[in-house]
């Protein structure tokens, strides 16, 4: 159970051992306690506390996992009302100069000189082999300016490709320069109150501002990133504000809601996005799957389909023409729920995937999961079977998201 | 496809963590008085051979939405200390161990329907087996009312 059942037995799970093994969790635990010390804080660490989060490891940094409220409840609120999410530990990027977005574009596969000023999209950084590095949101703010947000888990490998590429283009005679956001913080705001509740305290016209549309605005007072984005399919923003400010506009957002918008922790955070059928960068993708494979080929720019020009593009093409051996999909599973890795089996008991992330779904109270199946078994409709803890239970290809989308477009 | 080992640790890093962190003052659980319980936070009561197993209120709190018992067959051995079921939150997958040694008589068939009775009852209407014991004897390794509140109070302090 969390404090005890649930950790022992996770660790014990994740450590590959299945007898009781009281010495491997505490030494488990220990040796988080010492990486505990070491923890990176966002500048709501001492709010989450004081607001009752429970703090865990995460990326390096200590997070809020949930607060009081249950991972159910927070999950079922976001739809209803709203949640706010300190994304801090994500690392904003702002890539500045003439060569910025032809540099940026040999990175991603995206069609960033396509975009209009001040709007953004989902992207993949690309390895040489077409697999996925990392996935981000790229924002054009002028063709000079692009600002973009990866994982936190991937930020020092993200970084690191980004600055070796970086050198190798300006000593070439490219003009590309970075500035890391450190200075700021983000939050998500998402659901439906998170419009109506942020219009509280800008004078900007949100009605104005679409999905993926991104305005350097005041807010509350603040000068303020806010991108019309989130990672839990409602409608709603990211806001990247002066990190000295963030705890002033997390209370006022929470105060100007009312409290409908309660603070959400990771737990939830991870339902709702498995519920809006988005990837985890670790689970649901990784250095060996393609953006094709992942089921993002709409991400790949008309443009960068016919000229390529970004890292593995001769992979990605040609599984764009002959198709994916793999592919993405989404799933109802019977039984307990399916967590990441447990095997996706014919019939006759064959392997033919694997689950990559999977859970109780909060909102359809019903088992969903995503994973990975042989091109061929991903239409929706199919039926196999997953594995969970050596039983076999039914599963069935269903269309993702599993809980519709609610972002806001013009209509 | 496969998840990286390093993910596998950050899932044991961050599950042992739940271990130390989850500590902000909550209201204390129920223990009940003519019980015993296991360090696996698993309690037993014991009527002449017949025991009733499930799972402790601190147990269950600190779980959270329960959404699947993962139950037995009728007739199967269970050991103390072993693993004979599993419980399933929104997030977290817990082993159910027994904290005593014998045969299954009877399983709490309520749970394939409500799995939220081992949240809402956990000393009741939430319990999970009924066995027949084969070495009551083993009872004198589990811990009284007192021990556990003690046992619950020290983990949680950690």
């Amino acid at each position: 159970m969390r404090g005890l059942l649930a950790c022992a037995a996770l660790a014990r799970r994740a450590a590959g051992s299945s007898g009781a093994a009281p010495a491997r969790v505490r030494h488990l635990a220990s040796a988080a306690e010492a990486a505990e010390a070491e923890l990176k804080k966002t500048a709501l660490h001492d709010f989450h506390v004081a607001n009752g989060g429970k703090m865990v490891p995460f990326a390096g940094w200590s997070m809020p996992i949930q607060y009081k409220d249950s991972i159910m409840e927070s999950t079922v609120n976001c739809r209803t009302n709203g949640s706010l999410f300190d994304v801090a530990h994500m690392c904003g990027l702002s890539l500045k100069g003439r060569g910025a977005i032809p540099f940026l574009e040999s990175l991603v596969i995206a069609d960033v000189a396509g975009l209009k000023d001040g709007t953004g999209t989902l992207t993949v950084f690309t390895n040489e082999k077409g697999g996925a590095i990392d996935d981000s949101i790229v924002t054009k703010v002028t063709d000079q300016h692009i600002y973009l947000v990866v994982n936190a888990g991937c930020r020092d490998k993200d970084l690191a490709h980004i600055e070796a590429h970086m050198e190798a283009f300006n000593k070439k005679g490219g003009d590309v320069k970075w500035h890391i956001h450190d200075e700021r913080s983000l939050l998500a705001l998402q659901g439906p109150l998170a419009a109506p509740t942020l219009q509280l305290l800008t004078k900007e016209d949100l009605s104005k501002m679409y999905f993926s549309d991104f305005k350097m605005i005041d807010i509350n007072g603040y000068a303020c990133f806010l991108t019309r984005t989130g990672y839990t399919g409602e409608d709603g923003f990211e806001i990247s504000v002066p990190s000295e400010n963030a705890v002033d506009l997390a209370k006022a957002i929470l105060e100007k809601s009312e409290d409908k918008v309660r603070l959400t922790g990771l737990g939830a955070r991870d339902s709702l996005r498995l519920e809006a059928g988005l990837c985890l960068y670790g689970n649901d993708m990784e250095q060996h799957i393609t953006p094709v494979e992942a089921g993002l080929s709409w991400a790949i720019g008309k443009r960068r389909r016919a000229e390529g020009g970004f890292l593995g593009a001769d992979v990605i093409l040609k599984q764009l023409q002959e198709g994916p051996k793999i592919r993405r999909v989404g799933m109802f599973t019977q039984g307990p729920p399916a967590r990441g890795h447990s095997e996706l089996v014919s019939s006759s008991g064959e392997k033919i995937g694997e689950v990559t992330s999977g859970g109780f779904s909060p909102c359809l109270k019903k088992n969903i999961a995503m994973g990975y199946v042989k091109s061929g078994l991903h239409k929706a409709g199919t039926e196999f079977k997953v594995v969970v803890r050596g039983k076999s239970y039914d599963a069935v290809v269903t269309k993702m998201p599993f809980v519709p989308t609610k972002y806001y477009k013009p209509s | 496809m496969a998840m990286a080992a390093s993910s596998r640790l950050l899932w044991a890093s961050r599950a042992a963590a739940y271990l130390r962190i989850s500590t902000f003052p909550r209201a204390f659980s129920t223990v009940l008085k003519d019980l015993k319980y296991a360090e696996t936070h698993e309690w037993v009561k014991v009527e002449g051979d017949s025991a009733t197993v499930g799972i402790t209120d601190h147990a269950q709190d600190h779980l959270g939405d329960v959404v699947y018992v993962e139950l037995p067959e009728v007739g199967i051995s269970v050991s103390q200390g072993k693993n004979f079921g599993a419980v399933e939150s929104v997030k977290a997958t817990s082993d159910i161990n027994s904290p005593v040694s014998g045969e299954v008589v009877e399983v709490n068939q309520k749970l394939s329907e409500e799995p939220g009775l081992v949240n809402a009852s956990p000393f009741d209407k939430g319990w999970v087996i009924k066995v027949k014991l084969s070495d009551s004897g083993e009872l004198s390794s589990l811990m009284d009312d007192e021990k556990y509140s003690k046992f619950c109070e020290e983990e949680d302090s950690h």
